[in-house]
């Protein structure tokens, strides 16, 4: 059948059913931003919520309904855990993956290549639910019997899991970050006398900063959306966090025990969109940011 | 650390300028060689401190991988043995029995996604590589996978329960989920497919257009083929990925599966037809999700259970990935 098609008729119907996927995925993508959107923007508009209370009230409760019969809709305890959450398990997991990186390529690159990288793709395939099961035996009873935490739920044992999950993402993308960088800079600063470390601290962190800072964000991202591993070790009250070591919820979290509670249309179900939607704008705001570096990185380099 | 009070203050983009001057195994002719071979070994031992730290970092990773996968399936293989595990359905909620429907409604819950989202993934990929000049299709193009890539698996969750579930009145069932999941596994997809069809020389795709094979014809007849054993790899690495994903189909397909399914009713729509796409279905992730919690003994063992079995089948994914790959590239390149 094809081969008797005129050659013309084939190329525009490969060009049409394949820019068809194209179209579909993006016409998705569109489709989702605009409904998450109107619907997280519905609260506003339609309950009437104050965004000032929204982004600074600190009191959330859906359950009880004030005065005029809302919902207490302060997410300030919910954005400031997620961001709490993201910073310290960044902060944790950043060394260990830049380090462990800077050995695959610098120091045993045929290592990194055989044994390093398939163990952290495995790392990335283990399942977030896992992940918290391991984190609620594991890390939640460390906080119980070490730290002497009553519960031994909260944010620190919540950005531990966490920086154990987004440390592949940042090790496997610093990796291809120091493979990049081209080998005669590190022979140029080895020939000028400098040792190895001397080389990778001056000159090859120095060249692959821009897409570092790219993997750093990635990171950061998933440590932001990341659910039900987070769910299961951080305890899940929607209170402002006062240490490490209470109970809290981020966005995610509460989305997750809230959202099939209530009835679409609901003044709460709106307000768990407009946390969906806080979700979404961040990680466009991250995507953002990894352009810009990008084009930053790009202009530096000429 | 000592090294940071020779860190360069400012600067170039790539090789800094200061370093001449900053590092100290660089002779000064004014030094005596006493302070050179002071700076040297400092240097030496500063080397020498860095590789220590780093191989003590690696080592830390290769621990934690090491330790999480054995002390899974050390914790689960007890429950995995027993029997009745894998072939009776679960009781009591989930805390009691086996997990075979949960095992079922996992593999085909990723049938289904595979089937939707590997020619979607596909044809996108292809028309961006070979079609889309660089101009501004596949820019928007690429800039929604990323975007869809970058979205936390819950938001993605929320739309499918909108949509699907609510909006087209599919509720709680497989196909929602399905459908939620695909939208998680294009970007990762898509990526994968189209660095394949990179990688593809372009000498291949100039010598067919040159033989006057149409765009079409070249990529149905030799890229594709040619970058199969990558193109299956990914396929069956994101498989891995949406087999574990549980944030995406708590409000699609549900937390619960039937509490008997009929394997051998093919009637499509009967509710307790097993291949009923519009049943509910609970995969292996979302059934730990639910019952990590319960306090009983036998719950516990069940979790880590199913947590073991969850883990084996990612193992055999990334196994069945590079083994199919390798004998795919074999095939082709007949070496």
């Amino acid at each position: 059948m094809a081969q008797t098609m005129p050659k013309r008729r084939l190329e525009k119907i490969g060009l049409s059913v394949t820019g068809a996927c194209v179209a579909l995925v993006t016409l998705v993508v569109v489709a989702l931003i605009l409904m998450v959107a109107g619907k997280g923007l519905s609260a506003f508009f339609k309950d009437g919520v104050n965004p000032l209370e929204f982004f600074a009230g600190t009191k959330w409760d859906l359950q009880n309904t004030n005065e005029n019969g809302m919902p207490y809709v302060g997410a300030l305890p919910l954005i400031v855990t997620s961001s709490a959450v993201m910073v310290l398990s960044t902060l944790l997991a950043l060394p260990i993956a830049v380090g462990s990186a800077i050995f695959a390529v610098e120091i045993k690159p045929e290592f990194g290549r055989r044994v390093f990288q398939p163990m952290v793709e495995l790392l990335v395939g283990i399942p977030s639910v896992v992940f918290g099961l391991i984190g609620f035996h594991v890390v939640v009873g460390f906080m119980k019997t070490v730290l002497g935490s009553p519960t031994g739920l909260g944010i620190l044992p919540g950005s531990i899991v966490l920086a154990v999950m987004i440390l592949p993402t940042i090790t496997t993308f610093s990796i291809d970050a120091l493979r990049a960088v081209p080998a005669s800079y590190r022979q140029g600063s080895l020939a000028l006398g400098c040792t190895r470390w001397q080389t990778i601290w001056h000159v090859v962190l120095h060249a692959a900063k821009s897409s570092l800072i790219t993997a750093t964000i990635l990171g950061m991202t998933r440590a932001f959306g990341e659910t039900l591993a987070v769910r299961m070790v951080i305890g899940g009250i929607e209170v402002m966090p006062t240490g490490l070591l209470d109970s809290a919820s981020t966005i995610t979290t509460t989305l997750t025990t809230s959202m099939a509670v209530y009835a679409d249309g609901s003044p709460q179900s709106d307000i768990l969109w407009s946390l969906g939607l806080l979700l979404m704008g961040m990680s466009l705001v991250f995507i953002l940011i990894i352009h810009f570096v990008g084009r930053k990185g790009a202009t530096e380099r000429g | 650390m000592a090294e940071t009070t020779e860190t360069p203050a400012v600067g170039g983009p790539d090789i800094d300028p200061s370093i001449t001057s900053a590092s100290p195994s660089v002779v000064d002719p004014r030094a005596d060689a006493a302070e050179r071979e002071r700076l040297r070994r400092r240097a030496v031992n500063q080397d020498k401190f860095a590789t220590g730290v780093l191989t003590a970092i690696i080592g830390l990773v290769l621990l934690i991988v090491v330790a999480m996968v054995a002390y899974i399936l050390i914790e689960g293989a007890y429950t995995l043995v027993q029997p009745g595990f894998l072939t009776e359905r679960s009781r009591a909620n989930g805390t009691a029995g086996g997990v075979a429907y949960q095992l079922f409604d996992s593999f085909y819950l990723l049938f289904l996604t595979l089937i939707i989202s590997v020619p979607i993934s596909l044809g996108g990929a292809i028309f961006m590589v070979e079609y889309a000049p660089n101009g501004p299709v596949k820019r928007i193009a690429s800039t929604a996978v990323e975007t869809l890539s970058s979205l936390p698996s819950i938001v993605v969750g929320m739309f499918g329960f909108l949509v699907f579930s609510v909006g087209f009145g599919w509720k709680y069932s497989i196909i929602s989920g399905a459908v939620a999941l695909t939208m998680f596994n294009i970007p990762i997809l898509v990526r994968a497919i189209q660095q394949a069809l990179e990688d593809v020389p372009q000498a291949q795709r100039d010598a067919c257009l040159a033989m006057g094979l149409t765009r079409w014809e070249a990529t149905v007849h030799v890229l594709v083929p040619s970058a199969m054993s990558a193109i299956v790899t990914g396929v069956v690495l994101s498989a891995g990925r949406v087999f574990g994903e549980a944030a995406a189909l708590l409000f699609t397909s549900g937390m619960s599966s039937p509490v008997s399914l009929n394997f051998l009713s093919f009637g499509f729509t009967s509710p307790s037809s097993a291949w009923n796409i519009f049943r509910p279905g609970e995969s292996l992730a979302v059934h730990i999700y639910k019952i990590y919690g319960e306090g009983s003994p036998e719950a516990q063992q069940i979790v880590w259970g199913t947590a073991a079995l969850l883990m084996i089948c990612v193992l055999i994914f990334n196994v069945v990935a590079r083994l199919a790959g390798r004998a795919l590239s074999r095939k082709v390149t007949g070496v």
